[in-house]
């Protein structure tokens, strides 16, 4: 058995699971309360709460995310809601120089149990400034946790151990997947330390994450029909990474494509890429490749920024390269 | 005090009178606040000596001159309130009740520091008494008092939040989020400025078009004070009232400490940016010797004073035979081993963190949640159920 829901019901129904199950599990953020939330995720929450766990926050991402690590080190469960991983460049000091650090700084006296949740992506024409993404930005800060949900089940189920961690966790939730929907068993199980086939092949591993990963499984499709078999990897945990994961994929397939929203240079893709080197360069049979954004802003323009991003003719197209 | 300065002109800083008078204390209490200037000025004392001997590296920054204002402040809090400070908090950890030889040991960067030796003399954390760092970024402390004070309020508690930072911090952002969010959250944050008129090398004059720091603060619809920092008297008595205010209306309150830094910003500050003649004039305010002199004076009757300078001598004596205890046991120390390099960067699990847990309101709190979530899709309104 199992249900149809779309990702944003899935994301909601965990935060209210959350926000039931524990009362110190609060929710703060600019316009979570009574416009609902931006994307709709906390729609009724105010009025089943109530406006001090549904915390409608000025335009402050510094002073309320810091607020956040205050309330997490003060005894709370907090989810901060940042708009968009565009603003939360406003927070990045509270976020890395306070919440990442004072576990280690303190020498282990004081720990951060704080979730920040945010929007990420582009392919909406949004233009520049509300197209970044830059998970692997976070993803390369020690003390902090970075999961990327790209499945309803993810979406429902990476909260709750989010929540449950008791050091900072970053939550990237791609602004194109929200309407996604798909089907939530009954039963499913939702950890947060490990990578996931998505799809099961031999000739070639895909790795990718969040929003590219519908893309990569609709180019796996067209593979498929010219006899190519992908196996899909969706990292899902992008700090720290699953090196085993990969590297067995690697070892089954021996061919990889690493596909990446973010920018090719200094991406998460290029780490993915060291760690195949590190771990499993004497597998491939050839160079691994990969198919990130190009190095551009993201243009308003409905060609162009197409053209900018990821998209499944650009895997497709990258896979038969290593074939050619 | 606004005052329209080019960026070329002079700018002089004119010392208040020495702080004077009587000393409105029983002699106990008022022996307890000369104690703790002391040790705080024997303990960077002798961190400076051994900074040049190379036992402590890394930035050092010295509170010499500011004493009044931690030790006048802190000792009007309760021990159930917390403290946020900033990289110039040896005195305040020393106030709250950090034995000297965690200071010491931490600046050393042994293992038996406050921090294992993590932090240095910039991060000094203290679960027990509520210290949440020392924080060397400027205006990186707001933020936390104000979730730390927003924590008391919706558990329930009354302790309140004392936020101490520079003058240096209200150029930054995040001092005009804190106290906008403090103010409309009505948050029990006890926002602590010490204004000793240099952000580093910075006059106040060249950082800010309102010098007057109170007005900043009053604009966030708040209560401020502002008094002498170099009187310990008034320092006090201030922060008494302020506490008072904070406790009464749940709210934040602003207090602006006028002081005095005599030491350099750090050990490797040349002060090119200030006169001799301007550091010799504040240094006639100096906390400890104006205090010292008032307590030593016999009271308007002709009565006893409150301290002879046999007592002070013994009492020095006695701070420093606490500071060489303090150096024989950062001496003593282990080094942290380079196994544990990666330790503390997670929290084990199964590791019950030092921030206590919410109180249990209509007894609902659960223990957390198991790391992955095993879920039925149906409705989940019945909490704890698998």
């Amino acid at each position: 058995m199992s249900r149809k829901i779309s990702y944003r019901e899935a994301m909601r129904a965990a935060m209210h699971e959350a926000l039931t199950n524990d009362p110190r599990v609060f929710l703060m953020g600019e316009d979570v309360g009574r416009y609902g939330g931006t994307y709709a995720f906390s729609k009724g929450f105010l009025d089943e709460f109530g406006p001090e766990r549904i915390r409608d926050t000025p335009l402050s991402e510094l002073g309320f995310v810091g607020a956040g690590i205050g309330a997490a080190l003060g005894g709370l469960r907090p989810i901060v809601e940042v708009m968009t991983v565009n603003f939360s460049l406003l927070a990045l000091d509270q976020i890395v120089n306070s919440a990442a650090l004072y576990r280690h700084m303190s020498g282990g006296q004081f720990s951060v149990p704080l979730v920040i949740r945010m929007a990420t992506g582009a392919g909406r024409q949004l233009a520049a400034q509300h197209s970044h993404s830059l998970e692997g930005w976070y993803a390369h800060i020690p003390g902090i946790k970075v999961l990327a949900p790209a499945t309803i089940e993810d979406a429902r189920g990476m909260l709750a151990p989010a929540l449950a961690d008791p050091d900072p966790v970053v939550i990237f939730e791609h602004a194109g997947l929200f309407n996604m929907e798909g089907e939530l068993p009954d039963d499913w199980t939702v950890g947060i330390a490990s990578a996931k086939v998505r799809r099961a092949g031999k000739d070639v591993a895909i790795i990718t994450y969040g929003g590219s990963l519908p893309k990569t499984l609709a180019a796996a499709e067209i593979l498929a029909a010219d006899g190519v078999e992908a196996e899909v990897i969706d990292l899902r945990v992008l700090r720290p990474l699953d090196t085993a994961t990969i590297a067995a994929a690697v070892a089954k397939c021996h061919r990889v494509v690493v596909v990446d929203e973010g920018w090719r240079s200094g991406s998460l893709a290029a780490e993915v890429m060291a760690r195949i080197f590190e771990n499993a360069f004497w597998e491939l049979d050839a160079p691994v490749v990969r198919v990130c954004s190009e190095e551009v802003p993201i243009p308003y323009a409905k060609h162009l920024e197409d053209a900018a991003l990821p998209q499944p003719e650009k895997i497709v197209a990258a896979v038969k390269g290593l074939f050619a | 005090m606004t005052r329209k300065t080019p960026v070329n002109q002079k700018i002089e800083h004119r010392p208040p009178p020495p702080p004077a008078g009587p000393v409105p204390w029983d002699k106990d209490f008022a022996l307890q606040l000369l104690l703790d200037m002391l040790r705080i000025r024997r303990l960077e004392e002798k961190a400076a000596e051994l900074y040049g001997e190379g036992k402590i590296r890394g930035f050092l920054h010295l509170y010499i001159g500011e004493e009044a204002v931690a030790v006048g402040a802190l000792h009007a809090l309760a021990p159930e309130d917390n403290v946020v400070a900033t990289y110039r908090e040896h005195g305040h950890a020393l106030v709250r009740g950090m034995p000297m030889q965690a200071i010491m040991a931490e600046m050393y960067g042994k293992q038996e520091g406050c921090a294992r030796g993590h932090g240095g003399s910039m991060h000094l954390f203290d679960a027990a008494t509520r210290l949440y760092g020392g924080n060397a970024i400027v205006g990186g402390g707001l933020p936390l008092a104000t979730g730390l004070a927003l924590a008391a309020k919706l558990q329930g508690e009354t302790r309140l939040t004392a936020c101490f930072f520079g003058d240096g911090a209200v150029a930054e952002g995040a001092f005009h989020e804190s106290l906008n969010l403090a103010a409309l959250w009505k948050l029990p944050v006890l926002f602590c400025c010490e204004n000793n008129l240099y952000g580093m090398g910075t006059a106040i004059e060249r950082a800010e078009a309102q010098t007057d720091l109170c007005v900043k603060a009053a604009s966030y619809g708040m209560p401020t004070f502002a008094v002498d920092g170099m009187d310990i008297v008034d320092v006090h008595a201030t922060m008494q009232k302020a506490v008072a205010k904070v406790r009464k209306s749940a709210g934040p309150v602003f207090v602006e400490f006028r002081t005095y830094r005599f030491r350099a910003h750090s050990m490797f500050d040349a002060e090119l940016y200030r006169d001799k003649a301007e550091v010799a004039a504040w240094q006639k305010c100096g906390p400890l010797h104006t205090f010292t002199a008032r307590l030593k004076a016999k009271d308007a009757k002709g009565g006893k004073a409150k301290l002879t300078e046999k007592e002070f001598l013994e009492l020095d004596k006695r701070v420093q035979a606490e500071v060489a205890e303090a150096v024989a046991f950062a001496e003593a120390g282990s080094w942290e081993p380079v196994e544990d390099l990666l330790k503390d960067v997670h929290t084990p699990e199964g590791t019950v963190t030092a921030a206590p847990q919410a109180s249990t309101k209509a007894g609902r709190a659960k223990s957390p949640a198991p790391r992955s979530g095993r879920r039925s899709s149906k409705p989940t309104s019945a909490r704890g159920r698998r």
